[in-house]
């Protein structure tokens, strides 16, 4: 028999649940808010006894931030690779490829959400994290300057990742 | 047929939304088609999953918006869920082509 262990049910969790539920039924009817939040601790806590590790973010603010920086990059890197796309990059040659980043962050919520990041930028995909996690591999279809890339994700995201994440 | 009223301040920017993503969306697949090997063509069409469906969303919601006579939101939960399940088929797509390189190499 194993000691039962004292779970916290992870607050962001259960307001992002709640949050989702009353979004996908567009109401901020009393009875529909009870109900998205019963339904959000039962399946916060399911979620909890499959999954214990817990992420503990901190210093939202720079979350805050953080979410607009994506978005501005988003669209700067959308307006770069179209430009590839279309041909109008004649002045040089665009060279694709692999990337090895060296990762301070640890924390897999951390590294989740940088994937999600990398991914959702246009012209970097994730391909693979090093067992020990210390190395990043990305595949970059511009890559034109190595270190300037590596200076890009370490500073812009990796930072106040850990920021959030790891402080 | 019943005449649906758009007012104008909502159907220019809805349309020239629409155009936007509708043309990012093409060029994104154009590159899937242009682009010399597989790892460069992830990229290209990546553009349609995050700006040209967020172009479609915007004006989603400012059509909707104005037809209901309310604020409608909710299609920020597609945004949400594009951006939580994209990295896992991009990585199993990115895998499985290494992984098909290392056979080649191997023969």
């Amino acid at each position: 028999m194993r000691a039962p262990t004292t779970r916290r049910l992870p607050p962001m969790l259960v307001l992002g649940l709640t949050g989702m539920w009353l979004l996908l039924n567009q109401t901020l009817a009393p009875g529909q808010i009870l109900l998205g939040f019963v339904l959000a601790v039962g399946l916060s806590w399911a979620a909890s006894t499959l999954r214990p590790l817990q992420p503990r973010p901190r210093n939202l603010h720079v979350a805050v931030g953080l979410v607009f920086v994506v978005l501005r990059d988003i669209v700067r890197s959308n307006i770069a690779v179209a430009r590839i796309v279309l041909g109008l990059v004649r002045d040089r040659d665009v060279r694709s490829g692999f990337l090895e980043i060296p990762l301070d962050m640890r924390d897999p919520h951390g590294l989740a959400a940088l994937a999600a990041i990398v991914t959702a930028t246009p012209g970097t995909v994730w391909v693979d994290l090093s067992p020990d996690g210390s190395r990043l591999t990305l595949h970059v279809l511009d890559l034109q300057d190595e270190a300037a890339w590596i200076r890009l994700i370490k500073e812009r995201y990796e930072r106040p990742l850990m920021r959030i994440f790891e402080s | 047929m019943t005449e649906i009223e758009l007012p104008l301040w909502a159907s220019v920017p809805a349309t020239l939304l629409l155009i936007f993503g509708g043309l990012l969306t093409v060029i994104g697949s154009l590159g899937l088609l242009r682009l010399p090997d597989f790892y460069s063509r992830m990229h290209p069409p990546t553009m349609g999953t995050t700006l040209g469906a967020g172009c479609v969303l915007i004006a989603s919601m400012i059509v909707s918006s104005a037809l209901m006579h309310r604020p409608v939101v909710h299609e920020l939960l597609i945004t949400l869920f594009v951006v939580m399940t994209a990295p896992v088929t991009a990585m199993l797509l990115i895998r499985a082509a290494i992984h098909r390189g290392r056979l080649r190499n191997r023969k």
